[in-house]
């Protein structure tokens, strides 16, 4: 049963591996090539998506070029289609929003990881995540019958009457329009900028705030000279993500933009964005060129929040890991 | 060293405290402020025909949106029915199989779908499945829906996956499990409350998607058989309703957002009290 | 670094435990493993330098020495459990009742050389659940509860969990746990059990029962032993190696080796002027 001298044997390298046919009987191989199909189909759906969206848009292109982003007529009965228009709304309605949206989330977060308790920090948290999963199509509901009437009535007399000279402020208010979908977006995009900024917040090394308090800063000086710059990038990126969110963003846009290709300097005017044309006109578009066109704009928007996104993980990414570094 | 200056050191810090208090309740009543008014405007539009009639014709008052409650859950079954597998064995493949190359590569391609945007799946899942078959289609709509879940299902798997302690492991090794079975048996079992948590966010999400299902889904005013013919949801629903001009439909908007909205909140309140009590870990 | 090892030695080794050198051992000692040879490393640094031991039938071998001296490393060789490590490289070789474990099925070795790990690990299931979990994955045919409860009894856990057999694991103390953990590995009937510093998450009471215990199941086992504790290894151990950055420098019949250290690096160690 058991050996009793040891057979020096010449001692080799001797491969650890089991042959290809053992692991096939255990099933490990066979696993590994069956979820290794389910993670090649999502890099194939991944290149697909792109793929469609470019060889779909392959007429405005060859048609219009570059002057495709330049041109601000949509005119689809003469086949002529320009995006000028819905750029120019997606970034005003967006710009809107972070103006709104930033300065309001940094200080909530603010208060969320340096000031609150643990336990009403966590409960809040806990609020602001139920209100980041609010459907868009709800915000939108809301826009229509609050925020367009609350427009109309208070928002634009109060702006017109004393600014009304500034060009961003004049004219007439139908209460649909670039401010009110970028407050609405604001609303929308405010979770997201808390919940990523305290995080970011959270990840600063306790001793960097005990060094700036031991010096005999306030405890607002602290936060705000001392941990909120170590945190920057990490904010920033999570206003890139706010960003992509408020760029790409249809719903809630789409039912309080007012819908109309036109550029304008009011704010109160009415106007377009890129996920709303596709929204309103995907299904009526008669022409391939118009369809295309469309898909073109799609593939715009694919990029712009595919740089936003990419470059908020970076930012992210590199706070937290100064904050593990400094703090480690 | 005037206290007179030590003392506006002071007011400046604990007004700008304040307001940051202000900021974080602010933003929190939002949501109430949502909640309170959906509950008041939906509360009063809702009842029993809501749910088990069909829409009137336009201009006559009443009905309801049971072919979009149905429509809804069929496509949201269909979307989890391809999502899920996708995304569940995608990441098992992540945290345990892959080497350094592939995973990255699926990762990368898993993060870039998360961020895209919500109407440009909607032109994919046009392009893909409603121009071969040219009609609009309960598949399309649950095809884009599907792969909205994927890259939150594959990453939330495999991070779930990878926290399992490496002592739970090789506890299972040693007994003489392969290692297919090491993750059948005890891995997975391990890391399922975080993964239905996130396939559970994932489906609250895709739930409230309008703009992928409106070029794909449709919409249908009538009770739709299949998965082939253009179907009803709750959420492209309230968009058309919310948008007419008349105030009926305008109420059947509210009810409708009221449905909707108490459902994605259920999931997610379900999902991240009862389910997330994290991974069960052998105390020592 | 010392890579090549004194070629004497090595025969010492062998010498010392197959002939009857020493007073202890006076017929020869049937060996259920038997290493030769045995060179390993993780990546670039090497940790173990030409090892050659024997793990003697129906006894415990224990395994000590300062830590970071590769006896835990060791002991892993012998039931493969170092291959989750990709850029491990063994050379030599290691044989299971004379044959070669690298040549065997690695799920098939480890059903044969059971572990016990430095921290209780049980599976986030039931007691029960837990000791069946061998049994049920290699497709055992016979009754389960017969398995669990003789198990449980080898493993002196029987009459404190026999009531709730269906509960969480993890409601148990920690010494329950890792006495499950032992249930749970001889529900395989494992020929050889490896046991990683077992008591060093434990208080002295469990370690006590655990000693016990590792006394009564060499009837049942050959058991191979890490442990920083020299005066557990003195208790339970009928023989003893003695590593030292690699190598072993001393292996011999626990009493021998514990009153008369042949090297004097032993010694210093055994009596505490060492690491």
């Amino acid at each position: 049963m058991a050996t009793t001298t040891t057979t020096l044997k010449g001692a080799g390298p001797v491969s650890g591996s089991r042959s290809f046919f053992l692991k096939l009987r255990d099933g490990d191989e066979i696993a590994r090539l069956v979820t290794l199909v389910f993670a090649t189909t999502v890099v194939l759906i991944t290149a697909a998506l792109v793929w469609e969206l470019w060889i779909n848009s392959a007429l405005p292109r060859q048609k219009f070029g570059f002057h495709f982003f330049v041109t601000s007529v949509w005119d689809p009965i003469m086949d002529q289609f320009g995006a000028l228009p819905f750029i120019y709304g997606t970034m005003v309605t967006s710009a809107v929003a972070l103006l709104v949206a930033v300065p309001l989330g940094i200080g909530a977060a603010i208060f969320l990881a340096e000031l609150a308790p643990p336990r009403v920090s966590d409960t809040l948290q806990f609020f602001i995540d139920l209100l980041a999963a609010v459907p868009s199509v709800i915000y939108g509901l809301l826009g229509v019958f609050i925020v367009v009437p609350l427009m109309r009535t208070v928002i634009y007399p109060a702006l017109n009457k004393p600014f009304g000279y500034l060009p961003i402020f004049k004219g007439p208010s139908y209460g649909v329009g670039f401010m009110t979908a970028g407050i609405v977006l604001a609303i929308m995009v405010i979770p997201y900028i808390i919940s990523v900024s305290r995080e970011v917040l959270l990840s600063v090394p306790r001793d960097q705030r005990e060094a700036a308090l031991a010096l005999g800063s306030t405890r607002w000086e602290s936060t705000w000279k001392v941990v909120v710059p170590f945190a920057k990038t990490g904010i920033m990126g999570s206003i890139f993500l706010a960003l992509a969110r408020a760029l790409g963003e249809t719903m809630a846009v789409t039912m309080v933009i007012g819908n109309t290709p036109k550029i304008a300097a009011s704010l109160f005017a009415p106007g377009y964005s890129i996920a709303a044309v596709i929204a309103n006109e995907f299904t009526e578009a008669t022409g391939e060129l118009y369809l295309q066109s469309l898909i073109a704009l799609g593939l715009v928007l694919f990029l712009l929040t595919f740089i936003l996104n990419g470059l908020a993980r970076i930012l992210i990414v590199v706070t937290t890991q100064k904050g593990s570094e400094a703090g480690g | 060293m005037s206290n007179g200056r030590l003392r506006w050191r002071k007011f400046v810090s604990n007004f700008m405290l304040a307001m940051t208090g202000v900021c974080a309740f602010v933003s929190v009543l939002v949501l109430f402020f949502i909640l309170g008014y959906l509950l008041f405007n939906g509360g009063t539009s809702i009842n029993w025909d809501f749910f088990t009639k069909l829409p009137k014709p336009v201009g006559e008052a009443g009905g309801g949106m049971a072919n979009a409650i149905v429509g809804s859950g069929k496509i949201l079954l269909l979307a989890s029915l391809m999502g899920v597998p996708i995304g569940f064995l995608g990441g098992i493949y992540l945290a345990e199989f892959s080497g350094k190359g592939m995973a990255s590569v699926v990762r990368y391609a898993a993060d870039l779908l998360n961020g895209v945007p919500s109407i440009v799946i909607g032109i994919f899942a046009y392009s893909l499945v409603v121009l071969p078959f040219k009609h609009f289609s309960a598949l399309a709509g649950a095809f884009a829906l599907g792969m909205m879940m994927i890259p939150i299902t594959l990453r939330s798997t495999e991070e779930f996956l990878k926290s399992v302690p490496r002592m739970l492991r090789e506890a299972a090794m040693a007994l003489g499990a392969s290692k297919w079975k090491t993750i059948v048996t005890v891995i997975v079992p391990a890391a399922y409350r975080g993964i239905m948590t996130a396939i559970l966010l994932a489906l609250a999400r895709v739930a409230g998607e309008t703009a992928p299902l409106l070029f794909t889904a449709f919409g249908n005013r009538f009770e739709s058989h299949g998965w082939s013919q253009p179907t009803a949801t709750l959420p492209v629903m309230i968009y058309t309703y919310a948008v007419s001009p008349y105030d009926d439909w305008h109420r059947q908007a509210w009810a409708a957002g009221l449905v909707l909205l108490g459902l994605v909140l259920i999931i997610n309140i379900l999902a991240r009290t009862i389910l997330s009590r994290g991974i069960a870990v052998p105390r020592s | 670094m010392q890579a090549s090892a004194k070629p004497e030695f090595s025969v010492n080794i062998v010498t010392n435990l197959t002939t009857p050198a020493s007073r202890e051992t006076s017929a020869a000692l049937p060996m259920r493993m038997t290493i030769s040879k045995l060179n390993f490393s993780y990546g670039p640094k090497q940790i173990l330098f030409d090892i050659n031991m024997g793990i003697a039938d129906k006894k415990v071998t224990a395994l000590i020495g300062p830590s970071g001296c590769g006896k835990s490393t060791l002991l892993r060789t012998l039931n493969r459990m170092y291959e989750t490590v990709s850029t491990s490289r063994l050379e030599g070789e290691i044989l299971l009742d004379g044959q070669d474990i690298l040549a065997q099925d690695v799920t098939a070795l480890r059903r044969r050389v059971g572990m016990v790990f430095q921290r209780p690990n049980p599976f986030p299931k039931s007691i029960f659940d837990n000791v069946a979990y061998g049994p049920r994955i290699n497709g055992y045919k016979g009754s389960l509860a017969d398995t669990v409860e003789k198990s449980l009894r080898h493993a002196a856990l029987w009459d404190e969990v026999k009531d709730h057999l269906h509960k969480s694991a993890y409601e148990l103390s920690g010494g329950q746990q890792q006495r499950l953990c032992i249930a749970r590995a001889l529900a395989v009937e494992p020929e050889v059990l490896l046991m990683d510093e077992p008591c060093s998450a434990l208080d002295p009471i469990s370690t006590a029962k655990i000693e016990e215990l590792m006394v009564e199941l060499k009837n049942l086992t050959t058991i191979a032993i890490v442990t920083h504790n020299m005066q557990q290894a003195a208790r339970v151990s009928d023989f003893t190696a003695f590593l030292l950055t690699g190598q072993i420098i001393e292996f011999s019949p626990t009493p021998h080796l514990f009153t008369t250290p042949s090297d004097p690096r032993t010694e210093a160690y055994i009596t505490g002027r060492f690491g």
